[in-house]
C-alpha cells in the first residue's frame, strides 16, 4: 500500500510540470437546476490543459459536480436545468451550439460515475456496449478494442480469463475500473470522473488512481474529489469551489503549499468544508 | 434488589396480552384466507376431476378436451332402463337401432361432447388481447417513463391512466361493443347497411361499419380493459431499473432510444412479464365484455375452420365460444344430474388454464430474473 502511493507520488511528479495546450475552455458559465431561478454556478472560468489531470475540489454543494456534468451536457437529461450565461469551448467548439449533437459530443468526453455501474452484461459486453451502439459489429474489432481497453485500464490480467461471465461477479474496485474501460473503449479525448474512489476501499482507489495517470498520456482527465490527499496525489491543476464559485485555480502544488485564497487554505487545511 | 433476582423477570401485563391477541386474530385471519381458498379449490377439483377420466382405457376423457359441446339425448325403453346419448351418436345409433323403443325422450344443452371450442376461444382472446395490450401498454409506458417531462398535464394522463382501472368491465364490454363491433373500420366488398358512413378505395369499401361479434372485437375489448393494469406496472418496472444504467450508456454517446432498448428494457423485463400475469389472469376471466364483443351461443365450429375455408380476416371477424361464457350457459342449464359432469369439467378446466397461463408466465419472470440480477 505504501509502496504505491510512493510510486503514485514518482508517477504524478515525472509529467507535473510539463506545459500543455487548452482542450477545455470555461467562459463565465452560469447554470441553474431551476430555469434560472437560482444559480448553482455563478460564473465560472477555467482553462482546463490537454492530457493533464485537474482536480475539481470543495464541500458538497459547491458546484464542482455540477460543472462537471456540464462538460458532456448530462445536465441535459435533467428537464429544469438551464445554462444561464457564458459558454464552455471545447477543442475550440461551443458545445451549447445548436449544430452540436451531445450525443457526438459524449462520444468524445466520456464519464465515470461515482457508483461503479458496470450493466449486468458481461466483462466483454460492458466493454464492447459503446462501440456496439456506434454501429460496430465486427468482431475483430470488437475483440481488439475489448482488450486494448482492458489493458489500460489494467484489468486484462484479472478478467481475460471471464470475459463471458458477469460483471457483476468483479470487486467493486475491479467494477470500477471496468467502467473506465469501458469508458475508454470509445476512445473519448475527455474523461470525466466524478468521485470515482469515493465507493471503493484504500487499495482499490490506489489502483485507480495508479490508472488515473498513466491515462492521462492519452487523455485528458477532469476529476471531482472530496479527498484532498487524493486530489495533491494525481492532480497537475486543482480548482477549488465554494457555493458556486470557482475561488481559486492553480497548480496542485501552488494549491496545497501556498494558497493564495485563505478560503482554500482553511478548506484544504480541514477548517471547514 | 426485590426478592426476584432476576432483573429481566417477565411481567404479565397488557402490553403482553394485547401483542398475543394481535399475532393470534392475524394469524387465524391469514389461516381463514388459505382455508376459504382450499375450500373453493378443493371443491372445484373434488367435483370435476371425475370429468377428466374415465373407467375404460384410456382412462383420460379425451373427448372432453378435443370435442365441441353438444346435446345429450336422454330416455328410457319399455323395462325402464335410462338411456343418454351425445346427439351425433344418438343419429348413427338410431339409424342401427330403427326399431328400439324410445320413451320419454328430452334433450339436455350442452350436457355432452366437450369444452374444445370454448377452450381455444378463450386462448385465441387471450393470446391476441395480450398482443394488442403488451405493444400498446409498453409503448406507452416507455414514454410515460422515459420521454414525457412531469407537467401538470402528464399527471392529469397519469392519474386518468389509473382511474381507468377502476372502472367496472361491463362499461368497458358496451364501450367496445359500440366501437369495435358497430363502428370500427373494414374493408370490404359491399358496404353494410348498418354502416356509419364509407367510401371506396379502389374496387373495395372502406366502411365504418365495424367488426360484428368478433374474436378481433372481443380481443380489443379486453386489450383496452387491461391496458391501464399493464401500463402502470410497466412504467413502475421501467422507473425501477437504477439511474446508473441511463447515465453510463447516455455517457457513452448513446441516443435516447438506444439507452432505452439496451440499457433499460431488458431490465425492466421482469416487472413486465408481471405485469403480463396480472393481465392475464384479469382478462381471462372476464365474462361481461366477451359476452357483449365476442361470443355467441350458436357458434359450433372449431375457430381453425374459418382460417383455413375463409382467410384470416374471416378469421378474425368470427365469433367464438369462450370458457366463461360457457361456463355461465353451463351454470343456468335447468337442474338435473346427467348436466353436472360438463358443468364441473368445465369450471375446473377453466380454473387450471387460468392458472396454467399465470405459472408459466412466472417461470418466465424467474428465468429471466435468474439472468439480470443486480
Amino acid at each position: 500500500m505504501h509502496d504505491m502511493s510512493k510510486k503514485i507520488t514518482a508517477l504524478s511528479k515525472t509529467t507535473k510540470n510539463r506545459e500543455a495546450s487548452t482542450i477545455i475552455e470555461v467562459d463565465d458559465i452560469g447554470f441553474s437546476y431551476d430555469l434560472g431561478k437560482t444559480e448553482t454556478l455563478k460564473g465560472i472560468s477555467m482553462e482546463i490543459p490537454k492530457n493533464q489531470v485537474t482536480a475539481l475540489i470543495g464541500p458538497s454543494g459547491c458546484g464542482k459536480s455540477t460543472l462537471l456534468r456540464c462538460l458532456n451536457r448530462m445536465n441535459d437529461l435533467i428537464d429544469t436545468a438551464k445554462i444561464t450565461r457564458g459558454a464552455i469551448r471545447i477543442l475550440g467548439q461551443d458545445i451549447h451550439a445548436a449544430e452540436v449533437d451531445a450525443i457526438e459530443l459524449r462520444k468524445q468526453v466520456g464519464m465515470v460515475f461515482q457508483k461503479y455501474n458496470p450493466f449486468p452484461k458481461s466483462i466483454y459486453d460492458n466493454v464492447a456496449y459503446g462501440l456496439r451502439i456506434q454501429g460496430v459489429k465486427k468482431k475483430s474489432i470488437l475483440d481488439e478494442a475489448v482488450e486494448r481497453s482492458l489493458r489500460n485500464a489494467a484489468l486484462w490480467d484479472e478478467a481475460k480469463d471471464r470475459l463471458k461471465d458477469s460483471a457483476l461477479g468483479l470487486s467493486g474496485g475491479q467494477q470500477q475500473r471496468l467502467c473506465i474501460a469501458r469508458t475508454i473503449a470509445v476512445r473519448p479525448k475527455v474523461i470525466l470522473m466524478d468521485e470515482p474512489c469515493s465507493a471503493l476501499d484504500p487499495i482499490a482507489t490506489a489502483k485507480v488512481e495508479e490508472l488515473m495517470l498513466e491515462l492521462r498520456k492519452d487523455f485528458t482527465i477532469v476529476i471531482v474529489t472530496h479527498s484532498m490527499q487524493q486530489a495533491s496525489r494525481i492532480s497537475d491543476r486543482t480548482a477549488f469551489f465554494y457555493l458556486g464559485e470557482l475561488v481559486e485555480y492553480a497548480s496542485t502544488s501552488h494549491i496545497f503549499t501556498s494558497p493564495s485564497v485563505k478560503q482554500t487554505e482553511d478548506y484544504i487545511s480541514g477548517r471547514f468544508g | 434488589m426485590s426478592a426476584s433476582e432476576n432483573p429481566f423477570e417477565s411481567k404479565r401485563n397488557w402490553t403482553k396480552l394485547c401483542e398475543k391477541l394481535g399475532v393470534g386474530s392475524f394469524g387465524i385471519a391469514t389461516y381463514f384466507i388459505l382455508f376459504c381458498a382450499a375450500l373453493i379449490f378443493g371443491q372445484i377439483a373434488y367435483k370435476g376431476l371425475p370429468t377428466f377420466f374415465k373407467s375404460e382405457a384410456p382412462y383420460v376423457n379425451t373427448e372432453f378436451f378435443t370435442s365441441n359441446p353438444e346435446i345429450l339425448r336422454v330416455w328410457h325403453d319399455a323395462e325402464g332402463n335410462k338411456f343418454s346419448m351425445p346427439d351425433k351418436k344418438f343419429d348413427v345409433w338410431r339409424r342401427d337401432n330403427p326399431d328400439a323403443v324410445i320413451l320419454d325422450p328430452h334433450a339436455l344443452n350442452y350436457s355432452a361432447g366437450g369444452i374444445a371450442g370454448p377452450l381455444i376461444g378463450t386462448a385465441l382472446l387471450v393470446l391476441f388481447c395480450m398482443i394488442i395490450a403488451l405493444s400498446i401498454g409498453i409503448s406507452a409506458a416507455i414514454y410515460l417513463s422515459e420521454y414525457c417531462g412531469k407537467g401538470r398535464i402528464m399527471s392529469m394522463i397519469r392519474l386518468s391512466i389509473l382511474n381507468l382501472a377502476g372502472v367496472p368491465s361491463i362499461v368497458f364490454a358496451l364501450f367496445g361493443w359500440g366501437i369495435f363491433c358497430h363502428a370500427a373500420p373494414a374493408i370490404v366488398d359491399h358496404v353494410d347497411e348498418r354502416s356509419l358512413f364509407a367510401f371506396s378505395i379502389g374496387s373495395n369499401y372502406l366502411s365504418f361499419q365495424g367488426w360484428g361479434t368478433s374474436l378481433l372485437a372481443g380481443s380489443c375489448t379486453l386489450a383496452i380493459m387491461v391496458l391501464p393494469v399493464i401500463i402502470t406496472a410497466c412504467e413502475e418496472s421501467l422507473r425501477a431499473v437504477p439511474k446508473g444504467f441511463r447515465e453510463a450508456s447516455f455517457a457513452l454517446g448513446s441516443s435516447q432510444w438506444q439507452t432505452i432498448r439496451k440499457a433499460v428494457l431488458p431490465y425492466a423485463l421482469p416487472g413486465i412479464l408481471t405485469a403480463t400475469v396480472l393481465g392475464i389472469t384479469r382478462v381471462a376471466g372476464e365474462t361481461a365484455p366477451i359476452m357483449l364483443t365476442a361470443t355467441s351461443t350458436d357458434k359450433t365450429d372449431m375457430p381453425m375452420q374459418a382460417l383455413q375455408n375463409e382467410g384470416v380476416w374471416a378469421f378474425f371477424t368470427q365469433s367464438v365460444q369462450a370458457l366463461p361464457f360457457h361456463i355461465y350457459t353451463l351454470a343456468k342449464l335447468p337442474d338435473d344430474p346427467l348436466s353436472k359432469p360438463m358443468q364441473n369439467g368445465a369450471t375446473f378446466a377453466f380454473l387450471l388454464l387460468v392458472m396454467g397461463f399465470a405459472f408459466v408466465s412466472i417461470l418466465l419472470r424467474n428465468r429471466v430474473r435468474k439472468k439480470l440480477k443486480w
